[in-house]
């Protein structure tokens, strides 16, 4: 065990280090939301029923998870790119604990995306969103939201093990970017047709954005949604749980095992 | 006297799908020696390292690195090999120093930093070592691949085309390197597409095609194998004859005629034809000679003899 920690902390620590030594990568990559936000709760937020101020409140936490759910194509690249350009396979000729790798990517992944949200949040109190709830609420709202980006993280490298081709990784991880058009994070789902409706609000991203509306006490829960969205806490607690237990594993396996 | 081997292999076969890329590879390679693997594209000469250095399991057949089991003992044999080639590589996006303290670190090396800093100092990359390694020219990257897996000096190390694509004078700083761990012990298994880099730096060379050894020696043991070629350029065609008759008796093969350039020549596993005798024997025939040779066989010739390809179609292209 203690050598996976000092193993998985070297392992973060490259992680970390790499993203020192990338500045313009990392800027690029938080810009993105605060530009969405912006985007967003000016242009749509005008033409929507919700009044402006109303829907970037309710944007916020929507932009929030949907960066989170971004974990997804960034350990998909990530792990594709050290696969294709031969990292991976000179820490698997190294006595490197299996379960060090993945991991390390993983928690250094929660510190970037901890870091990430800071500027996401500070336009966002600058465009009227409040934290309305309790501060205890709301510190679990930023647990919930570390809890999901790490699910998504060990899904998209397991994904990014798979695929071993950072073309294909950068393919798959654009298309990711309709998961959360799929979801309440931009609009309430209450207008859609009924099996879209089903479909959006089973996408794990609509548990989690409900669950942080709710604990940052910016909406209340819509009353006759699917399971997952009405118990938006523990609907999001269980998604990212099933979700690390699946992917975890089997990033690590992936990892070991290799080409064969 | 036991040989100890670093590397001892039997039997083993990888397919991947339909394609059979390992046939039963049998190889010895005794230890504090550099061994050279040598083969044609596709030969299996890559799959062969990869097996070997835990990457790949292999799907028949046993083998054993640095005195471990390679499947049942993965653990001990990483902590025992290093490793550089074509696919285990640095992160780029790190400077040569913060790579080689993470390789450090993670090799368990106390004071990775100090070890850091004195291999960069012995591979000349104290002044590149603050730049990411992305920047580096290849001449620079291999010889801080070659660092990494230099950490804590391995029992065997495994360099696969360590010097493809580099200018002469990097090459020249690896073959170096390579010689002076083999002074300190280590065992080292080479793949080249180069001959040259065979012939200067294995003790022995294991011949790999289609997946098996076919045939291993000493350079020289090779090249013994396959013999010399003479050869004599004449002045007018008119000498041919002559000359092909003087070396038809010398060497006992049949001659091999260049026409274009007024050459004949032929193969000879005689020692006691030198290039005196030749230019003698040829001379008091009369053959009117522009030039003679008496050409040690490369292994590019081995290659061609006992595995019916050139050793690489690059090789040839270049």
């Amino acid at each position: 065990m203690s050598a996976l920690a000092h193993d998985g902390l070297a392992m973060a620590g490259r992680q970390l280090r790499r993203v020192r030594n990338t500045p313009g990568l990392t800027v690029l990559t938080q810009l993105m939301p605060v530009n969405m936000l912006l985007f967003f709760g000016y242009v749509y937020g005008s033409a929507l029923a919700m009044p402006g101020r109303e829907y970037r409140s309710f944007l916020v936490p929507g932009l929030l998870v949907a960066t989170a759910a971004g974990g997804l194509m960034t350990g998909m690249f990530q792990a594709a790119a050290d696969t294709h350009r031969g990292v991976m396979d000179r820490f698997r000729t190294m006595p490197v604990s299996r379960a060090a790798v993945p991991l390390g990517q993983a928690f250094a992944d929660l510190v970037v995306t901890a870091l990430g949200t800071v500027p996401l949040l500070l336009v966002g109190l600058a465009v009227g969103w409040r934290i309305e709830g309790s501060a205890l609420a709301a510190a679990g709202a930023v647990g919930l939201l570390l809890l999901f980006r790490f699910a998504c993280t060990c899904a998209g490298i397991f994904l990014g093990l798979l695929t071993r081709s950072e073309d294909a990784a950068g393919q798959l991880g654009a298309s990711s970017f309709v998961l959360p058009l799929l979801s309440n994070a931009y609009i309430p789902t209450g207008n859609l047709p009924g099996w879209l409706r089903t479909l959006a609000e089973w996408n794990p991203i609509s548990a989690v954005t409900t669950a942080l509306r709710k604990l940052f006490g910016n909406a209340s829960v819509p009353g006759d949604s699917a399971w997952p969205v009405a118990h938006p806490v523990a609907g999001a607690l269980l998604w990212s749980l099933v979700l690390t237990a699946v992917f975890l594993p089997l990033a690590v396996q992936r990892y070991a095992h290799g080409e064969g | 006297m036991n040989t100890t081997y670093a590397v001892l292999s039997e039997g083993l076969e990888k397919r991947f799908g339909a394609v059979h890329a390992l046939r039963g590879l049998d190889l010895a390679v005794p230890q504090g020696t550099v061994c050279g693997l040598l083969g044609p594209n596709g030969a299996g000469k890559t799959t062969a390292v990869r097996l070997l250095t835990t990457l790949l399991r292999p799907d028949a057949g046993s083998a054993r690195v640095a005195g471990h089991d390679l499947v049942r003992e993965a653990a001990a044999v990483r902590r025992r090999i290093g490793v550089t080639g074509q696919y285990a590589s640095v992160d780029g996006d790190l400077t040569g120093r913060q790579n080689l303290r993470l390789f450090a670190r993670l090799h368990r090396v106390r004071g990775p930093a100090g070890r850091a800093d004195e291999l960069l100092e012995q591979l000349g990359l104290t002044e590149a070592a603050d730049r990411r390694a992305s920047t580096y020219s290849g001449g620079m990257r291999r010889r801080l691949d070659l660092a990494a897996s230099l950490i804590r000096q391995p029992d065997v190390l495994f360099l696969d085309e360590p010097t493809t694509g580099l200018d002469p004078a990097s090459r020249t700083r690896i073959w170096e390197a390579v010689r002076e761990l083999q002074t300190d012990g280590t065992t080292v298994l080479l793949t080249t597409q180069y001959l040259e880099e065979a012939d200067q730096l294995a003790d022995h060379i294991a011949l790999v095609d289609r997946g098996q050894v076919a045939h291993t020696g000493s350079p020289a043991e090779l090249k013994a194998l396959i013999g010399s070629y003479a050869e004599a350029v004449v002045a007018h065609a008119d000498g041919l004859p002559d000359a092909a008759a003087v070396l038809d008796q010398l060497t006992g093969s049949a001659p091999v005629f260049d026409h274009e350039r007024g050459a004949v020549g032929a193969v000879t596993t005689d020692p006691t034809l030198t290039l005196p005798r030749l230019v003698r024997e040829l001379d008091a025939a009369g053959v009117p000679l522009l030039d003679v040779s008496l050409r040690p066989p490369t292994l590019d010739d081995v290659f061609l003899r006992l595995t019916g390809e050139p050793a690489d179609s690059k090789e040839l292209a270049a």
